[in-house]
């Protein structure tokens, strides 16, 4: 019970029968040598973090260690109780709990990195908005937690999560096509149009640098978390709606790994270019001497 | 833990900001605090590179306390390492070193001294989502993970040494993943690093130590 690529899951989804989140469960069981209670317990533990830390700053904003970001999440959410909002309720809520994952993560708080820390707003932003405007129960939520799982597995496995290497594409945009690749799953969609959902975000967040201010997993890193969201929400209505994708998930993945490695040292994690070296973002690091 | 579990990619489950810089940081001290009997008394943390450069804004110093008492990488007690660490009169510093550039991005040596008076000197790297490895002890050149229960035995590098350490491994029906050995030089201090499936037995260090060579054996449970 174990896949290499995209392909090989979804022909272990039609041999079985059953959906990504369940071949993904049954993989961790096998290979991990441990029980499906176990890995049920476990991921109901990270789904529990999850929410806590997209919820938390809603109502008691917290600052970053490098002061950079802080009160997102709240203003977001009063700005929302204001009638105000104009993404909808889906995508509101979704940016709003990313933004708050964020804030938790950069003050030292408690998050699940998703796949990284910097980008571990994306997949419970709009798994939890998703089960809120749609009364998903907590165990659908959980098969897509697997099913989010299984692509962030083949993202580590064949190509990169880290910034360092292959740029914010490689985070926040792996992040997003787990996300909407959960989302199309819950909402009823096939193993295909799962993986045609990640490949879509992957595709439209490809070349995406690296670039935090001060080197710090706060700002752009928040925006771009709410920018995920997005994305992983469009891929996924696109690919409910029936459209297919010209280029698989496996092809996706690919490019952008080989984009990755191209996108110079600068622009990868070590604040020397982007927005890290914008006049207004240096004034206010004032890192270098 | 040989595969890339979905809890790799859900995970870890740690205190922010950066799975490299925090989470990886209290990996490698937590490592490391198992590798020299308790209490301890002083430890002095040189960062270098990335982690030398960033460490305050990232919590490292915070995350690489917290490691070295123990705490695991999703306890908030990290939040608070300083002070809990003055209140167990466990005396720290923190040295960034910008000057060597040979280094992983990500390194860290940990000088640890403990109540008996044993020293240690530690070199780990963050290697990124929180996987670690630890590349030094005491200036050896060395490599494991902690992803598998380990033995770390320390010893002459004389014939018959390691067979005696697979010898006793075998008699408990331990299945050896990797075995490695390092050594100062030829006939000098030696480290058999041997990292096996599941768990290892209560007391195998004890029976390791029989053999004269040996000189001391830390055991790491993953």
């Amino acid at each position: 019970m174990n896949f290499k690529n995209a392909n090989e899951l979804l022909a272990l989804c039609q041999q079985e029968g059953c959906s990504i989140s369940e071949i993904m469960r049954r993989r961790e069981c096998v290979l991990g040598e441990t029980t499906v209670e176990t890995v049920t317990r476990r991921m109901t533990r990270v789904l529990e973090i999850m929410r806590q830390s997209a919820t938390i700053p809603l109502e008691h904003p917290v600052r970053s260690m490098g002061g950079l970001i802080g009160g997102e999440a709240k203003r977001l959410t009063a700005h929302a109780a204001q009638k105000e909002d104009i993404c909808g309720p889906v995508l509101q809520k979704a940016i709003t709990y990313a933004m708050a994952v964020l804030e938790v993560n950069a003050s030292m708080g408690l998050i699940v990195a998703a796949p990284t820390a910097g980008s571990s707003g994306v997949v419970p932003g709009l798994l939890l908005a998703l089960q809120e405007i749609f009364h998903i129960s907590d165990e659908r939520l959980i098969d897509g937690l697997f099913n989010a799982g299984a692509i962030g597995y083949l993202a580590m496995r064949n190509a990169t999560v880290a910034g360092a290497v292959g740029g914010c594409q490689a985070e926040v945009g792996v992040a997003a096509a787990m996300a909407a690749s959960a989302a199309v799953e819950l909402m009823g969609g096939e193993p295909e149009q799962c993986l045609s959902a990640a490949s879509t975000v992957l595709m439209n967040m490809l070349g995406l640098v690296c670039d935090p201010v001060g080197g710090l997993v706060e700002y752009p890193c928040q925006n771009r978390n709410a920018a995920g969201v997005a994305n992983a929400l469009i891929a996924a209505e696109i690919a409910l709606s029936g459209v297919w994708q010209l280029i698989p998930f496996d092809e996706m993945l690919s490019a952008m790994y080989r984009v990755g490695r191209r996108i110079p040292a600068e622009l990868r994690e070590t604040a020397l270019g982007g927005c890290a070296t914008a006049p207004s973002a240096c004034q206010r690091c004032g890192c270098c001497p | 833990m040989s595969f890339i579990s979905v809890f790799d990619v859900l995970g870890p489950n740690m205190i922010g900001p950066s799975s490299s810089h925090t989470a990886g940081a209290v990996v490698i001290a937590n490592l490391a605090h198992k590798l020299l009997a308790p209490p301890l008394k002083q430890v002095d943390f040189t960062l270098y590179g990335s982690f030398a450069k960033t460490y305050r804004g990232h919590g490292t110093d915070r995350a690489l306390l917290g490691g070295i008492m123990g705490f695991p990488t999703d306890d908030l007690s990290i939040r608070d390492s300083f002070r809990i660490a003055e209140e167990r009169g466990l005396a720290f510093s923190f040295t960034p070193d910008e000057t060597k550039t040979e280094v992983h991005p990500n390194t860290v040596d940990i000088r640890m001294e403990n109540a008996a008076g044993q020293r240690m000197t530690v070199r780990g790297e963050s290697l990124g989502g929180g996987k670690v490895r630890i590349v030094r002890i005491n200036g050896v050149h060395v490599d494991f993970t902690g992803e598998y229960a380990s033995v770390i035995a320390v010893h002459q590098d004389k014939p018959g040494v390691v067979a005696h350490i697979t010898k006793v491994l075998s008699d408990h029906n331990v299945n050896i993943a990797f075995m490695r050995l390092f050594r100062e030089g030829k006939g000098d201090t030696a480290y058999s690093i041997i990292e096996s499936d599941g768990t290892l037995p209560e007391g195998i260090a004890g029976e390791l130590k029989t053999n004269p060579h040996v000189r001391d054996v830390m055991i790491v449970q993953s």
